[in-house]
């Protein structure tokens, strides 16, 4: 762990020639729908040394404008405009010119490090063959600065590591491989498409900094693209946000975060989750989902959502326009927003955080899990499968959840957080431990009818909500099917379909149509609407939230509020981002491979956390504020969660344990040899944590 | 796969009586599922020209007879091998049977054989493909040894054994088609649903308490749909043609009854002296193939929501 040291911020020169240069770039896709113009019409500058975030949700055509940059979109694809590459122009070049200048000029960052790497070759071989397609070295030399460039991104034993193939690296090591190609050739230019999406929040922060050393050590321009706002408050220069294929708003980033002057930027800097701070912000959610880009009606695209549309600005779309001490902003009230004469808010109204009578103290009890154990057996061998060893995927997991009461399961991915939920939901006798629904053991139920009966009470919303609908029935069909299952007749499924579909405010007419002609808002809906057909007490939420925009987010926040209150729902929410935990759950369970270290009241963790793991987690997800993101103190964990096949015999944590590397001998003879169990907080009752240390 | 058809008439006067606020750019989502289906279909041209073509060669087979006075079995000794003509429109063979007679015939008896033999091996494939996938474990096991134990066996040859001693009675040989020819339709089918199986909404009905049976017909096979039509449609055009084979080497339908297979073995012959006898039945073959393939894209782009071919206004 390296405490505290606030991140260094780079002083690169504002005055330099710029390495990248976009002007008016258009691509646009053909489509039986029409047209998709994905870009209509970006322009910046990139200068050396310097990182320009692009920001934007799924859709706003961040990725297809990197793409073009690189000149790596489909054949299909219109590609118009300029873009300069140190004074070359880029557009128009066949591939064999481009692939001189990929990997030499521009170095390139993916979102998913295992599919940018090259399975069949060890990732030396492929860090030697990036430097010598572009440089004249011998295989020699190449391999050399291929070590030495996997010792620069932080690769343990890069000399050994650097015969290992891709897929024996964990995803955080993958991507420092990446990373190590990219930088491989001095380019001038970067281009990280979501470099961490695919990442845990504790190895993102590591990334982000390979990402930043990695920048210093070329020189290079970064572009970085993401949707993640916190990670642009802690790296980037300059922020370009992206709407609807066009660049709404770009500034510095001290300057758009303190005030952001196109309404959508405030808008959706109101609508970010934040773990920050001693109490929940209210969440102002922005009605409405991103527009299609398929024959846009004229005006600005984000009227519609907009709380201080004019009639203006439905008629003409506003060009970018420069404000003194700001940037460029594409916004008919612009000018009144940057002197502060309007809110570009509107009246929208926040949404209601969970009162504290809102929670039901006194509600029986749903689920009561203890001692839950799973296990997955290891093996080794095609033909004759040999038990090798054994995966400890839960260990002993206890807790409790009433009705009324939203219980959040948090931990990084491989802590066993799923694992759980499927356990709890598969309603039979657990591998070790007990679970008990509304009362019953399902470890006594014996008839299977039982379980079809039990099944009524516990529902599931999965993650993505494209993959859990079965894209070729309709909307209808979606509902009619869980109570199909549990035998109701025709009529009364139809008028139960008709209030489920009014109870999570879905319009009668969505009922005819495919989940590919839904938005990923209703789509949600939808898969939370078919999770309470049955009626059901208790309702697992597997990362609910995740695959959505964050406009979006922020409604289907508050439709679960609504529900649990109306309906006296008891949630089990699995998730990895803590920020948006924060705002739907009453207790949290952090889980860390296989256990959990430490539970409480949802404000006490966040305000106290003790275990040092829940404070690392904590304090690895970025802010969204860059002032305070950074000089804050951060914990970066060192390392990545291990391999749950050969458990340490005490403290799960103590490999990548901040406080074990400063206890003293005693101490870390404990923690290395009793599992620590789990103590009360002594001022708060219901806040248990795991530690020998604290 | 069709279960539920009947459900849709129900649901569309709820849809109707929407708000009408719905407006004019939701109109196609108020439809019927067959009605969309059918749009989504229609606004494919070469599909629709597929459906007509086929639909002619149906009503061809099925009342081309009534324009001639000839039957297939007649022999008219006064014009051996004469070349199409206002007596005989496509002409004669070396009996003196008139081609027109016996392509009407021919055709009707090869679409009988083809579509059902298709439609046949699609459906048993479906069922014992995708059902080993879902259920794995030890039905799987046995189900994939017996499809790779008929895939080894010398089909061909105990078709030809099998058809021969049953006397090429045609329904016979519908039989023996499909029983030796599901299999590797079956073998692609379970490869398919095995990753079907890990979907999220094939588990998503199994936590709703969805009955194993009903996911097979609800959900694993209808997302199958595209590879099944698409093998539908080779189907029909791998039947013309081992029917054919059989046919041409005297194991399929005997003689006096008649199919493309048999007139295109008796034309293969004289292709150089009496062209007419190859050419008609070829042509109907080709226009049945081609129109099937047609047909086959057509229905796929029509019920594939991903399509973007069939989607009229992309996401709303």
């Amino acid at each position: 762990m390296t405490l505290a040291t606030p991140l260094p911020v780079p002083v690169p020169p504002a005055d330099a020639e710029p390495v990248l240069s976009v002007r008016d770039l258009r691509i646009s896709f053909p489509s039986e729908a029409g047209t998709v113009e994905a870009v209509r019409g970006v322009s910046f500058d990139l200068l050396p040394g310097r990182t320009l975030c692009i920001v934007g949700e799924s859709g706003s055509g961040k990725s297809a404008t990197a793409m073009g940059i690189m000149g790596l979109l489909p054949p299909t694809a219109d590609l118009r405009g300029q873009v300069l590459l140190g004074g070359q122009g880029l557009i128009g070049l066949d591939d064999r010119a481009l692939s001189k200048i990929r990997g030499n000029s521009i170095g390139m960052v993916f979102q998913d490090p295992l599919s940018a790497l090259t399975p069949i070759f060890s990732v030396g071989r492929l860090l030697s063959d990036a430097l010598r397609v572009h440089q004249d070295l011998t295989k020699r030399a190449a391999w050399e600065q291929a070590v030495e460039l996997l010792d620069l991104v932080g690769i343990p034993d890069p000399r050994g590591r650097a015969t290992a193939f891709p897929h024996e690296f964990s995803g955080g090591m993958r991507q420092r491989v990446v990373i190590a190609m990219a930088m491989a050739n001095r380019p001038s230019v970067l281009v990280a498409d979501e470099p961490t999406t695919a990442l845990d929040v504790t190895v993102q922060a590591q990334i982000l900094d390979v990402l930043r050393l990695a920048q210093q050590e070329t020189g290079a321009g970064l572009v970085l693209i993401t949707h993640d706002l916190g990670v642009v408050a802690g790296h980037a220069d300059d922020v370009a946000v992206m709407y609807a294929g066009r660049i709404v708003e770009h500034a510095g980033v001290e300057e758009l975060f303190h005030r952001p002057t196109m309404p959508y930027t405030a808008r959706l800097l109101a609508v970010v989750p934040t773990v920050d701070g001693g109490t929940r912000r209210p969440l102002v959610p922005i009605g409405g989902e991103p527009p299609a880009l398929v024959g846009l009606p004229d005006g600005c695209p984000f009227a519609p959502r907009c709380a201080v549309a004019l009639d203006a600005c439905r008629s003409d779309e506003p060009e970018p326009r420069h404000l003194t001490g700001h940037g460029h902003v594409a916004c008919l009230r612009a000018t009144e927003i940057v002197n502060g004469s309007l809110d570009p808010t509107g009246d929208a109204a926040p949404v209601g955080l969970p009162a504290p009578s809102g929670r039901a103290e006194a509600g029986e009890v749903v689920l009561r899990v203890e001692d839950l154990v799973k296990t997955f057996p290891l093996t080794k061998g095609a033909l004759l499968k040999r038990r090798v060893g054994t995966l400890h995927a839960v260990n002993r997991v206890s807790f409790d959840l009433r009705a009324g009461e939203t219980l959040g399961l948090v931990g990084e991915s491989g802590s066993g957080k799923t694992t759980t939920l499927l356990e709890i939901l598969r309603l039979r006798q657990p591998e070790g431990g007990r679970i008990e629904i509304s009362g019953t053991d399902v470890g006594t139920i014996a008839s299977s009818a039982r379980v079809r009966e039990l099944r009524q009470d516990v529902q599931l919303v999965m993650q993505d909500p494209l993959g859990a609908l079965d894209p070729r029935m309709t909307v209808f069909h979606l509902l009619a099917e869980p109570l199909r299952a549990i035998g109701r007749d025709r009529e009364s499924t139809r008028a139960r379909v008709r209030e489920l579909l009014t109870l999570v405010g879905l319009d009668d007419s969505v009922s005819d149509r495919f989940p590919a002609a839904l938005s990923g808002g209703q789509r949600q809906r939808v898969g939370i609407a078919r999770a309470l057909a049955t009626e059901p007490k208790l309702l697992a939420l597997d990362e609910p939230l995740s695959a959505l925009d964050v406009s979006v987010q922020a409604g289907v926040i508050n439709l679960l509020a609504r529900l649990k209150r109306e309906l006296g729902l008891a949630y089990l929410v699995v998730a990895h981002d803590l920020a948006v935990v924060r705002y739907i759950s009453d207790r949290i369970a952090v889980m860390y491979l296989g256990h959990i270290v430490e539970t409480g009241d949802t404000e006490a963790i966040f305000s106290d956390p003790k275990h040092p793991y829940t404070r690392a987690l904590l304090s690895a997800i970025p802010i969204p504020d860059p002032e305070r993101e950074r000089t804050r103190e951060r914990v970066v964990l060192k390392g990545e969660q291990p391999n749950a096949a050969r458990m340490p015999t005490g403290c799960v944590f103590v490999d990548r344990c901040p406080l074990y590397r400063l206890a003293d001998e005693e101490l870390r003879h404990r923690c290395r040899t009793q599992p620590p169990m789990p103590t009360s907080a002594a001022e708060l009752p219901g806040h248990q944590y795991a530690c020998h240390g604290v | 796969m069709t279960t539920d058809a009947t459900t849709d008439a129900p649901a569309s006067p709820t849809a109707e009586q929407a708000p009408e606020a719905a407006g004019t750019a939701r109109a196609h989502s108020n439809l019927g599922l067959g009605r969309l289906y059918l749009r989504r279909f229609l606004r494919n041209h070469p599909a629709v020209g597929g459906v007509v073509i086929f639909v002619l060669l149906v009503l061809f087979g099925a009342f081309g007879g009534r324009f001639t006075s000839y039957a297939y079995t007649d022999a008219d000794f006064t014009a051996l091998t004469q070349p199409p003509s206002s007596r005989h429109w496509f002409g004669t063979n070396q009996g003196g049977n008139d081609i027109y007679a016996c392509a009407v015939h021919g055709l009707q008896r090869s679409l009988m054989i083809a579509v059902s033999v298709s439609v046949l091996t699609i459906v048993l494939a479906a069922i014992i493909g995708s059902g080993a996938a879902y259920f794995g474990g030890r039905v799987e096991r046995v189900t994939l040894a017996a499809i790779h134990f008929l895939l080894i066996v010398p089909s061909f040859l105990i078709l030809a054994l099998v058809s021969h001693r049953l006397a090429g009675d045609w329904r016979v040989l519908i039989i023996v088609l499909t029983v030796f020819g599901w299999m590797s339709t079956a073998r692609v089918i379970w490869s398919v649903s095995t990753s079907l199986r890990e979907r999220d909404y094939v588990k998503a009905a199994e936590f709703m308490g969805v009955r194993p049976l009903r996911i097979i017909f609800r959900h694993i096979i209808p997302n199958l749909g595209s590879l099944l039509i698409v093998n539908l449609t080779l189907g029909v055009v791998a039947t013309v043609l081992s029917e054919t084979a059989l046919s041409f080497l005297g194991f399929g339908v005997q003689t006096p009854d008649v199919s493309l297979g048999t007139m295109l073995a008796d034309g293969a012959s004289t292709v150089t002296s009496a062209p007419w006898l190859f050419a008609f039945p070829a042509g109907l073959v080709v226009l049945l193939t081609v129109s099937m393939t047609f047909i086959g894209d057509g229905l796929r782009d029509a019920l594939d929501p991903t399509s973007a071919t069939g989607s009229a206004g992309g996401r709303r």
